[in-house]
């Protein structure tokens, strides 16, 4: 039995917009074990994103409990969240997220300059496939290589999780694949445990576990008995 | 380097123009600051080296004529160090060249040197020799003002006899750093020169061979001036003492430190004025980087990075920012520091004066634009530190937008839809708006304050030698005496008018406050020296009490109905206390008036004058020169034109350069904040704007919507600019305001018209750059962006 990395208990989350109460997540039960590769699956609005900005230290629950291990991070200050993310989370998202001002290099040594035992950003380059681009800037690469530099990044710290939110939703198939190729690579050869959400039902072929959520509340968990090659897919 | 210090490095150089127009605005304030406090410091330094040297006296005082005697019993008051007693006379002075009579101070020297007290500096040339009639050394600012060298000889009245004087050598005195002569308040040293002779030349000349009538002394460290001071009267009253006082009522002193005084007003106002400016710009321009930035920071949050480390990263940028600026600002100062030496060393006179970085003002400097860049930034760095890492990931929620006031009181029909778009937009963000407006208006009053003072010289000029000075002459005779003296004067050919004044030196005291001063006695009402009012009409003299100038009634803390003790210093010493009338107006110097008769009366004296002003007739004018050169009872002849001409060559050009500099700046900042609030404008709502082109606007109809805006705040910030402008002129007015000199605060419409032009100039060049950011705008792109 693979242990238990991330742990949510009955995790609510309400949002004030003017005077609309949005209920993002009505009560999640949730644990991610080490090793796995979990896709997030659901509609807009069903709360992945939500779940994922709480298990990554970037939010709070409003009610409910977070562990990582044995950290509790529900009531966990900034400081003691930004600790967390520091050592153990690496994140990627839809829209790339990378500073136009910084080469590929120097987006990923944003990150590894303070991590305790960071790859050499060059290495995490390579291990997207973009040993080449390193000294390329953001407006210089496709949005299929910014997602890869975005992935590189996230793992160059040799993070405990890796979690993406929408990682192919900004790109074509062809070069989406390419990143979810770079992700399931990550997640097989470094066995860091990895959450990627989406919208897109194909990619769930590729994942341990399916985690199917609607409307703030898990709808079903499915575990997938042989992982698809992400090569193989198309939609 | 950290990855985090290559962002800010290609930060720094992508914003480089907005940058550089904030670190300009910046220099400009650490130029003024650090130009003004290294002037300063290097002024008191060649002041205190030169003090300390050639021993400048701590108390003065100039007396009728006391026997040598005295001076042993001058020297044995507690807390007295040395003792000069000398003679100090005027004469009318006769230079080769000159066709209006000159003054020459005559002062004796006692022997070979040292004096003890007072000290010359030879530049050129030599002491005069004992036993050789008529050498004298001359004053370097006189010497070189005529071109005179070591052998030079010019003819002076001495005690009524025409004499010719050797010039054998050119000196510096202490006591003449500024060589101004009495009852004049800009220097002419074509017309006023200061001559060191042998005592045993210049006493028997005057009669006053063993005894003296002027005193000059040092004090011992911890000495009691005013006690010293005090005895120094008690002692020399008999011997018709006119009043001892201290260092700050020395004339020279008292122009180097009221240039110190201006100096350092002006190391407070533009600074504060361009580091307001500058603090302002960066709020704007750091407020949009966080904006623009704000996913950015979410990924460094999101990975790990502290709040403090993204504070750390913006206040850096703000650093690097203020430190260019404090760079080129000092530089600047340094440069305009010498410059502005040099043109000291035309008027202050020291044997060595050079100019010197004042450490401590770079130090200060460095720390004012660095508080100013930070205070001006904090906000917007808060912002970055603060921002929630998953908030942050989200695209900014759409701007909540309402009906405008306008629109709620039902005029919308008013408007067109681009309309709406302008006024809801700056209603939406109405801190925003203010701030801009206010942003403008301060550039539109900056562009007041600098070119005002075009405006208030010629009023100055026109207030003092128009409207108050009706005379072109004032004649001052050797000793008061009868009518009939001026009578004979105004009998002269080429004279037309003339009116006979009164002078009598005075203590003025109001509870601690006193002051010396000479009470002029004028008749009722002056056709020729008339006093005015502040809106320059003339003010009658009243029968009896005093009226005063605003600068010495301030100084004296007294108003109108207020009651001043006046102590006469020469005759029978008369003490009086005597009312306020009222008070009247002088732009330059101090003045107290009373009517002739009265003042007669308080002297319990007949008719006397002291001098008269005179008309003339210009034609005839040179043959009068030559006859006053030649009149012995006359000690001055003081040429209106001449003054008018010193005035421009001194105080109107210093100011009018000053204007100059001031204007240039005005103009950075005009332009710095317009232009800034343009781009940004343009930068924020490029995406809003594309929209509105794909939806089949217009570049014209996009261009108002936007420019609109501009022209909105900058039609507001006008008026606001025109009180603002004028608030700023009022403040500079009176913290540059010294005994010596005011500024008037009069602001011509023409000067509010100039500043109004420039804004709307630097608006129109701001929108049209704009407007070529506009035409360029990338529709596909922007849409492709989040916006």
């Amino acid at each position: 039995m693979p242990s238990t990395v991330l742990d949510g208990r009955g995790l609510t989350k309400v949002y004030q917009m003017g005077e609309v109460s949005v209920h993002a997540l009505r009560g999640v039960d949730l644990r991610l074990y080490e090793g796995e590769f979990i896709v997030l699956l659901g509609p807009s609005g069903s709360g992945k994103s939500t779940l994922l900005n709480i298990l990554g230290g970037l939010d709070h629950p409003s009610s409910g409990s977070v562990h990582f291990l044995d950290h509790d991070l529900t009531s966990g200050s900034d400081r003691d969240l930004t600790r967390f993310r520091r050592e153990h989370v690496g994140f990627v998202f839809q829209f790339y997220n990378l500073v136009p001002s910084l080469t590929a290099a120097e987006n990923v040594a944003l990150v590894t300059e303070i991590s305790r035992d960071p790859m050499k950003p060059h290495d995490a380059l390579a291990l997207v496939g973009l040993a080449d681009r390193a000294s390329h800037f953001p407006s210089q690469l496709s949005g299929g290589e910014q997602q890869r530099v975005a992935i590189a990044r996230a793992v160059a710290k040799r993070p405990d999780v890796l979690l993406c939110d929408e990682p192919t939703g900004a790109l074509d198939v062809t070069t989406g694949l390419l990143v979810l190729e770079a992700i399931a690579r990550i997640n097989s050869e470094l066995g860091t445990l990895t959450a990627v959400i989406t919208h897109n039902a194909v990619i769930a072929t590729i994942a341990d576990r399916v985690i199917n959520l609607s409307a703030g509340h898990i709808a079903s968990i499915h575990t997938n008995t042989t992982k698809a090659d992400p090569a193989s897919l198309s939609w | 380097m950290s990855a985090l210090h290559h962002k800010l490095l290609r930060d720094l150089l992508r914003m480089w123009p907005q940058l550089a127009a904030v670190a300009l605005v910046m220099a400009v304030g650490i130029m003024a600051l650090t130009m003004a406090l290294s002037t300063v410091a290097s002024l008191r330094h060649a002041q205190d080296a030169y003090y300390e040297h050639y021993r400048f006296p701590h108390v003065f005082t100039h007396l009728k004529r006391a026997p040598s005697s005295l001076a042993p019993r001058i020297a044995e008051i507690p807390g007295v160090s040395r003792v000069l007693t000398r003679v100090v006379v005027d004469v009318n002075l006769d230079v080769p060249g000159l066709p209006e009579p000159a003054v020459g101070r005559l002062v004796s020297i006692p022997g070979a040197p040292p004096f003890g007290v007072s000290e010359l500096h030879i530049r050129r040339g030599r002491l005069p020799e004992p036993g050789r009639a008529g050498e004298v050394v001359a004053s370097e600012a006189f010497a070189e003002a005529h071109s005179l060298q070591p052998g030079a000889t010019l003819r002076a009245i001495i005690n009524g006899r025409l004499q010719t004087l050797t010039i054998v050598g050119v000196a510096l005195s202490p006591e003449y750093i500024y060589q101004i002569r009495p009852g004049e308040f800009f220097p002419d040293d074509l017309r006023f020169g200061v001559f060191w002779i042998p005592y045993t030349e210049l006493a028997p000349a005057f009669n006053l061979d063993g005894a003296f009538n002027d005193v000059a002394l040092t004090l011992s460290p911890g000495a009691s001036e005013p006690d010293v001071l005090r005895r120094l009267d008690d002692l020399t009253e008999p011997y018709g003492g006119a009043g001892a006082f201290n260092r700050t009522e020395q004339l020279s002193h008292r122009y180097v430190s009221d240039e110190m005084e201006q100096l350092k007003g002006m190391a407070r106002i533009p600074p504060t004025i361009f580091l307001a400016a500058a603090a302002f710009i960066l709020n704007i321009v750091f407020s949009r980087l966080v904006r623009t930035q704000r996913e950015q920071i979410a990924v460094l949050k999101a990975f790990g990075y502290s709040a403090a480390s993204i504070a750390l990263h913006y206040l850096q940028m703000v650093v690097v920012v203020a430190v260019v600026g404090t760079s080129l600002g000092v530089f600047g100062g340094w440069r305009f520091g010498l410059f502005l030496t040099e043109l000291y060393t035309r008027f202050f006179r020291f044997p060595v004066f050079t100019f010197h970085l004042d450490s401590g003002a770079v130090i200060l400097a460095l720390s004012v634009a660095v508080g100013a860049a930070v205070v001006g930034t904090l906000g917007a760095v808060r912002r970055a530190a603060a921002l929630p890492p998953a908030q942050a990931m989200r695209p900014e929620a759409p701007a909540d937008y309402r009906a405008t006031l306008i629109e709620r009181t039902g005029l919308q029909r008013l408007l067109s839809p681009a309309g709406r778009m302008i006024l809801r937009h700056l209603e939406r963000q109405p801190v925003r708006a203010v701030l801009t407006c206010l942003g403008v208006a301060l550039a539109m009053a900056v562009l007041i304050l600098g070119s005002f003072t075009h405006g208030a010289v010629n009023y100055l000029m026109d207030f003092q030698f128009n409207a108050s000075q009706h005379q072109d002459m004032t004649i001052v005779l050797v000793e008061p005496a009868s009518p009939s003296a001026t009578a004979e004067i105004s009998r002269l050919p080429g004279v037309l008018d003339s009116e006979t004044f009164r002078a009598v030196p005075v203590r003025l005291r109001a509870g601690p406050r006193s002051r010396r001063e000479a009470i002029i006695g004028l008749p009722a009402n002056p056709r020729l020296s008339r006093v005015l009012d502040v809106y320059a009409r003339p003010v009658p003299i009243p029968e009896d009490g005093l009226l005063l100038s605003d600068s010495l009634a301030r100084i004296l803390e007294v108003g109108p109905g207020d009651t001043v003790s006046v102590e006469v210093l020469e005759g029978q010493r008369p003490v009086a206390d005597l009312t306020v009338r009222a008070i009247v107006t002088t732009y330059v110097g101090t003045a107290a008036y009373m009517q002739a008769s009265a003042l007669g009366r308080l002297m319990r004296e007949g008719p006397v004058v002291s001098g008269a002003y005179l008309k003339v007739d210009p034609a005839q004018a040179a043959t009068l020169y030559a006859t006053l050169k030649q009149t012995p009872r006359v000690a001055s002849v003081n040429v209106k034109q001449a003054s008018i001409s010193t005035f421009q060559k001194t105080f109107a050009q210093n100011i009018l350069r000053m204007r100059l500099f001031n204007l240039v700046f005005a103009s950075i900042i005009a332009f710095g904040v317009i232009f800034n609030s343009a781009r940004i404008a343009l930068a924020e709502r490029a995406h809003e704007l594309a929209t509105l082109r794909i939806l089949g606007f217009t570049r014209a109809e996009v261009s108002v919507i936007l420019l609109g805006e501009l022209a909105v705040i900058t039609a507001a910030a006008l008026p606001v600019g025109l009180v603002l402008g004028r608030l700023l002129s009022a403040y500079a007015a009176t913290a540059l305001r010294t005994e010596t000199h005011r500024i008037p605060l009069v602001i011509n419409t023409s000067t509010y018209g100039f500043a109004a032009t420039v804004i709307l100039v630097a608006a129109l060049l701001s929108g049209l750059v704009v407007r070529r950011g506009l035409d360029h705008l990338d529709l596909i792109e922007t849409l492709k962006s989040k916006g």
